[in-house]
């Protein structure tokens, strides 16, 4: 009985369909996971929008006594410590990948380890890092010397310093977050690009500088932008990292040292005792992030089509 | 040959030993590369030829664990010594790779590129030299009306003569070439193997080839390397005809290699 089982499974022909089938529905479940998110964010927030219509977007206005909600604070939060993270790792991720692909292999493995370890450690451990030793690093050093030394506080949107939280300080553990991911990505770049490309750059007189910025950075033009747009997804979502450092203050930024929040850590403060609107429009804020990500994928598609047409490579 | 004076001999390697790590893969190599010549460098494979010819350009010395002894004389002096400017030096001594390595950006810039890299210029001196290095390499007619599309874009045998045409830009004195042809198809190669001898008189060739027709067809002087050991050098039509070493005769007339 079994064994007839067995060799009716067993049969070539029918084993291929029924291997065609589960793959086909295991690929099926991407469109339902994205679907059903879409949906259920969807439905669990219309009251939020036929509450507030789409003014909930750029409101600022978070008075949960009055029942009166606007997302801006939360997304212009996002946006704000997001940036600053992508500016200020990118840089820093790349040096370091170049130099771990040419390092030395006696200190380039262990480097290269420390990366891969680095990436993995989880968030809240940066989010208690950057609460005990990056805010008062912040408070009693790096914002009087911006704000003082390099007087930097008439700028517009720097301003004064209160304390060592804030968006300033948020965006700077993101940073260090997503650096190795970045670097991850990129080091594996510049080791997938051909080594005959290579010497033929260093074969016309250039400097390892000028091969890597000029040929290498061009040929893996598509990984080094994937790499940022991965380190720009995993920036745009983080919850515990910014949640322990940002201040949580519902409220615009009126500098980048003030305190703020974002959908992320907005979301993680509120819902355990959130109910009744306050609960819609926590759902229309998780809409919206969504809908965010979801724009960066598609901008990071468009990105990585376009630099492939530029380099004249059939897709 | 007719000539009475004989040429100049523009590059001279002198008990040239390499090794990869601990491994020692060539032997007290001697050889004279006349100038305005081609010289062909045969052997089977894994002999030594290229790890030879990358010694040139001390392109090898990108390599750690890669290190040459002896002496190789570019113009009498000794290229090998550790205060020669090797940026210059690979201006001078151009290479063309086994396979076509367009740069990843336009068919001018490919060309551009050295000359920004080398000279101070001005655009339309730029744009003067990338036509003639382009011409130079048999290619203008055909991409003149596409400069600005990717040099990724062309044929094969397009890319190659485009990656002659880089390194002709840089006005190297010499030119290696690492089995140019062997990623391409015959009649992309019958256009280079024309190019090759066009180029002679401007420039020192040397090239590195499987292709024992092509290295007869091409070729004034013939080097034989067998086990990182140069056998034999010599004129390639007695190479060809009547070499002096039993070894020679053997792998040229195939049996084995």
């Amino acid at each position: 009985m079994f064994k007839q089982l067995a060799q009716k499974i067993l049969d070539p022909a029918r084993a291929d369909r029924l291997f065609r089938i589960a793959v086909l529905l295991s690929a099926l479940l991407l469109p339902l996971v994205m679907t059903g998110f879409f949906l259920q964010l969807g439905w669990s927030s219309a009251p939020a929008w036929r509450e507030f219509g789409l003014s909930l977007l750029w409101s600022t206005e978070w008075d949960p006594v009055a029942n009166r909600f606007g997302a801006l604070p939360a997304i212009v939060g996002t946006l704000l410590t997001t940036s600053i993270a992508i500016v200020a790792a990118t840089p820093p991720a790349f040096i370091i990948a170049l130099y771990l692909v040419d390092a030395p292999p006696w200190i380039g493995r262990p480097l290269s380890q420390a990366l891969d370890l680095l990436a993995a450690i989880p968030s809240v451990i940066y989010g208690m890092w950057g609460l005990f030793v990056l805010v008062p690093v912040m408070q009693n050093h790096v914002q009087p010397f911006l704000a003082d030394t390099l007087r930097m506080k008439h700028l517009p949107f720097v301003g004064e310093y209160f304390n060592g939280f804030g968006i300033l300080t948020a965006g700077i553990i993101l940073a260090l977050m997503i650096l190795p991911y970045i670097s991850a990505i990129m080091r594996d770049v510049f080791r997938m690009t051909p080594p005959m490309l290579r010497e033929s750059a260093y074969g016309i007189g250039c400097t390892r500088w000028e091969t890597a910025v000029h040929i290498v950075m061009r040929y893996g033009a598509r990984g080094l932008l994937g790499g940022v747009f991965v380190g720009l997804g995993r920036a745009l979502g983080e919850t515990m990292a910014v949640l322990f450092v940002i201040g949580n203050v519902a409220m615009l930024p009126d500098s980048i040292f003030a305190g703020g929040t974002t959908i992320a850590a907005t979301l993680a403060n509120n819902f355990a005792e959130a109910d009744g609107l306050l609960r819609h429009v926590l759902f229309a804020l998780g809409l919206v992030l969504l809908v965010m990500s979801f724009i960066v994928q598609l901008f990071a598609q468009s990105c990585l089509t376009a630099t492939a047409a530029a380099r004249g490579e059939e897709r | 040959m007719s000539e009475i004076r004989p040429p100049k001999i523009k590059i001279s390697v002198r008990n040239l030993n390499f090794f990869y790590g601990s491994h020692q893969a060539l032997f007290a190599n001697n050889l004279d590369i006349e100038e305005h010549r081609v010289t062909a460098v045969i052997g089977p494979s894994g002999c030594g030829k290229s790890t030879h010819l990358r010694v040139y350009n001390r392109i090898y010395q990108l390599y750690r664990e890669q290190r040459a002894e002896g002496e190789v004389l570019l113009d009498g002096h000794n290229l090998l010594d550790s205060d020669v400017d090797v940026l210059e030096l690979r201006r001078r001594v151009g290479m063309i790779f086994q396979k076509p390595t367009p740069f990843p950006m336009s068919v001018f810039d490919n060309v551009a590129y050295p000359l920004r890299l080398h000279f101070k210029l001005h655009r339309t001196e730029i744009a003067e030299r990338v036509e003639s290095a382009l011409r130079g390499a048999s290619l203008w007619d055909e991409v003149k009306d596409k400069l600005k599309s990717s040099g990724l874009a062309l044929s094969g045998g397009q890319q190659q003569r485009l990656c002659i045409a880089r390194a002709i830009a840089a006005e190297p004195e010499v030119l290696l070439m690492d089995e140019p042809t062997s990623a391409i198809d015959p009649v992309a190669t019958a256009k280079i193997e024309e190019l090759i001898l066009a180029l002679k008189p401007r420039f020192t060739i040397v090239i590195v080839t499987h292709n024992m027709q092509q290295a007869a067809r091409i070729s004034d002087r013939t080097a034989f390397f067998y086990k990182g050991e140069i056998v034999e050098t010599d004129a390639t039509a007695k190479i060809f005809t009547n070499p002096s070493n039993p070894k020679t005769e053997e792998y040229i007339t195939g049996r084995f290699g």
